[in-house]
């Protein structure tokens, strides 16, 4: 039996739900971002696999700007982390609801 | 030299902004120079356009010179431009030149006022927004001259405002005015509505190839009278005029007597060629109106005592006489009389003015008498003004009078008969003024006439005394204009109705011509001589014989104008107050209901949706999960589709 495209996008099917769940279940600001970057790399598979399959290199391109774009989103997303935390600790996401004014 | 026609504008507007500017820096009599220096400029430069005019042949005669884009949206597009024409150069050079001449005048009338720099000011203000009236190349801009010379008008009537009687004949004047600004509006809207511009000559154009229905024509035509109404004084919208004598005397004169008041004449000129296209009846309303307010002008200056408030009346009564020769199809008519006019109505008003000043401030004619050797050239002056408004040949005022009964004969005779009743009237009063003022005994001592008022002796100490060259300067000047300024258009031949011949362009062939042989012109011309002898000798048995009771004629209904004012007053007291109430309550309540409603259901709405941001990311989370998952599907079921 061998390994079709098939295979490639349930895998990145089923790591984006695992990622859109605990994103949605979780409140551990960390552990979020964790969730996203599991969503891009499940879309980044399906990019790869999609793009071998049509013998097309755009596929691949894509990858590249979703890793930049998500190295410099990680950036800034973990700075916000780190200032939260340093005014208070044990803050999770739903305590920054205060931001709301 | 047509292409300096920026200039006549540019000069007062200079002057305004530099005595604005300048403020209260400048004492009297620099602002008063300045201001002048700025009209006479602008005199000068009007002259150069004339003989540039000239110079060209008839047909050539009428160009538009823009300056900038005004007002471009989409195919709509309104200019700042002027349109240089027969027409408007005649309307700009007698409001430049006589309005040169009463700035001049002013030097010397507004002597030791303490708001002297304010008062030249809004003088040449005025003489700007007049000037963009008359020269504007659209109805648009023509209506922002319109405006301007309303609220300069509103601004100099009560340029005393202290006084809380001259800020309220202010207010009734810019009141009176919105009612036939209106009529202006509604007809520049349905003029866009039709036509889809506003600027006058692709109007003409327009209207000449295209057939424009005649209801609408006749309707734009009816609108822009409302408006001419309200500017020129026609009844009902008299009413602020007699109230307008409460500003300064050169005020009345240059605003009120010679200019402002002859806008709506010149407006309905202006656009002749819809005139041409409305219904006669229209026309014939227009002639009624105006022949009407002439004969019921005239009727109520007889028993005037206020020496401006007589003026006053009289110009309500002459530019009754323009508003008929309009309605007759006579053009050059009504501006020949308009010209004539505006010197002998600025001469009397600032001969009125010399009075009052060497009166120390009393306008009752009651207190005046034997003036003639005190002040030699008022008299003389006021003297040529008279003969000339009551029509005497060979007087400018006899020639432009009978031109127009002329055309209302040609019209319907009854249109004539009332005109030559309001002619013995005016005969008659300005002569009753002249004689109460020059002639008799001097009734302004302590021992003054038993029927003037109480408080005689205090003005006892009056001093009656000539007025300085400023002021008899502008006097003599006048005086000479009314008396040739009848040679512009005499009716003897063809080759001298130059003002006819003149103004062809601006008239495109929609003059009247008139259908009445030599002899009935000669008959015509005599009767009028007759009226004229009829009212003066009246006059003068009445007050300077005294053959005749005076009482005859100065019945309390009429020195009460009919009882018209206080009667409207009464009405928009009591049950027009109670209308108004009720429409700003629907104003209130329906149409500021409707908008505050809509903001209120935004405000209601918002403050529903605005819980859904409740500053949880995961929610949010959700949100674009469940929108993804939405899009998806809608995709792929449209894809089956």
């Amino acid at each position: 039996m061998s390994i079709t495209t098939t295979w490639y996008l349930l895998l990145a099917a089923i790591l984006f739900s695992i990622g859109t769940t605990g994103l949605l279940v979780r409140r551990n600001p960390l552990i979020m971002f964790m969730c996203i970057e599991l969503m891009l790399n499940a879309v980044n598979i399906t990019f790869v696999s999609i793009g071998s399959h049509l013998n097309d290199l755009g596929g691949q391109l894509a990858v590249f700007f979703v890793l930049v774009v998500a190295a410099a989103e990680v950036v800034i997303g973990l700075a916000l982390v780190v200032a939260i935390m340093r005014r208070r600790s044990r803050t999770n996401a739903d305590d920054l609801k205060i931001l709301g004014g | 030299m047509l292409d300096l026609v920026w200039l006549i504008p540019a000069f007062p507007l200079v002057g305004f902004l530099t005595l604005i500017c300048l403020g209260k820096s400048v004492r009297e009599p620099i602002a008063g120079w300045l201001a002048t220096t700025a009209m006479a400029g602008s005199f000068l430069s009007v002259l150069l356009v004339f003989i540039g005019m000239l110079l060209e042949k008839n047909e050539n005669r009428q160009s538009v010179f823009t300056l900038f884009d005004w007002i471009p949206v989409g195919d709509f597009k309104v200019d700042i431009g002027f349109l240089a024409d027969p027409l408007s150069i005649t309307m700009c050079l007698f409001i430049t030149g006589v309005g040169t001449l009463i700035h001049l005048y002013s030097i010397g009338y507004m002597h030791g006022d303490s708001d002297f720099n304010r008062f030249f000011t809004y003088l040449n203000l005025f003489a700007f927004s007049m000037l963009i009236l008359v020269l504007g190349d659209n109805l648009l801009l023509t209506f922002l001259g319109w405006e301007g010379v309303g609220a300069c008008s509103y601004l100099l009537i009560s340029f005393w405002f202290r006084d809380p009687a001259n800020a309220t004949a202010g207010k009734k004047a810019f009141i009176t005015n919105r009612v036939g600004d209106w009529g202006f509006m509604v007809a520049m809207f349905l003029i866009f509505f039709n036509f889809g511009s506003l600027q006058y000559l692709e109007i003409f154009e327009i209207l000449e190839s295209n057939q424009i229905a005649k209801t609408t024509t006749t309707f734009i035509v009816l609108m822009l009278f409302v408006g001419a109404m309200g500017k020129s004084a026609q009844f009902p919208l008299y009413l602020w005029l007699p109230d307008a004598m409460a500003g300064p005397t050169p005020v009345s004169a240059l605003i009120h007597a010679a200019t402002m008041v002859t806008s709506g004449v010149y407006l309905l000129i202006r656009v002749n060629p819809i005139m041409a296209e409305a219904s006669t009846w229209s026309t014939g309303l227009i002639a009624w109106i105006g022949v009407g307010t002439a004969l019921f002008a005239a009727s109520i200056a007889v028993a005037q005592t206020d020496i401006k408030k007589v003026l006053a009346y009289s110009t309500v009564s002459q530019l009754g006489y323009m508003v008929l020769a309009v309605g007759c199809g006579a053009y050059t008519a009504a501006i020949f009389h308009m010209i004539t006019h505006a010197f002998f109505k600025a001469l009397l008003f600032l001969g009125a003015g010399s009075v009052i000043h060497g009166m120390g401030g009393e306008q009752d004619l009651r207190r005046y008498g034997g003036l003639r050797s005190l002040m030699p050239i008022t008299a003389g002056t006021f003297i040529i003004g008279w003969l000339a408004i009551a029509g005497v040949p060979p007087f400018s005022g006899f020639w432009s009078k009978d031109e127009i009964l002329a055309f209302a004969w040609d019209k319907s005779p009854l249109l004539w008969f009332v005109g030559i009743v309001t002619a013995l009237l005016t005969a008659f009063y300005m002569t009753r003024q002249v004689i109460l003022t020059f002639f008799g005994e001097p009734r302004y001592l302590a021992d003054a006439d038993a029927d003037a008022d109480a408080d005689a002796d205090a003005v006892g100490d009056i001093k009656p005394h000539e007025s300085p060259w400023t002021m008899t300067f502008p006097l003599v000047a006048l005086a000479v204009l009314s008396v040739v300024g009848g040679l512009i258009q005499l009716p003897f031949s063809s080759s001298t109705k130059r003002l006819e011949h003149w103004l062809e362009p601006s008239t495109f062939h929609n003059e009247t011509h008139l259908h009445l042989s030599g002899s009935t012109l000669w008959v015509l011309a005599l009767l009028a001589l007759v009226t004229v002898v009829l009212g003066v000798g009246i006059g003068l048995s009445t007050y300077l014989k005294e053959k005749i009771d005076r009482q005859i004629f100065e019945k309390p209904i009429l020195s009460n104008a009919w009882n018209f004012d206080s009667a409207v007053s009464k009405f928009m007291g009591g049950p027009g107050s109670k209308v108004f109430t009720a429409v700003a309550k629907f104003d209130k309540e329906v149409i500021d209901g409707a908008v505050d409603g809509t903001g209120q259901i935004v405000k209601k709405t918002a403050s529903i949706l605005r819980r859904s941001q409740n500053g949880l990311v995961r929610t949010y989370a959700l949100g674009v999960g469940i929108g993804a998952v939405g899009l998806l599907i809608w995709f792929l079921t449209r894809a089956t589709l």
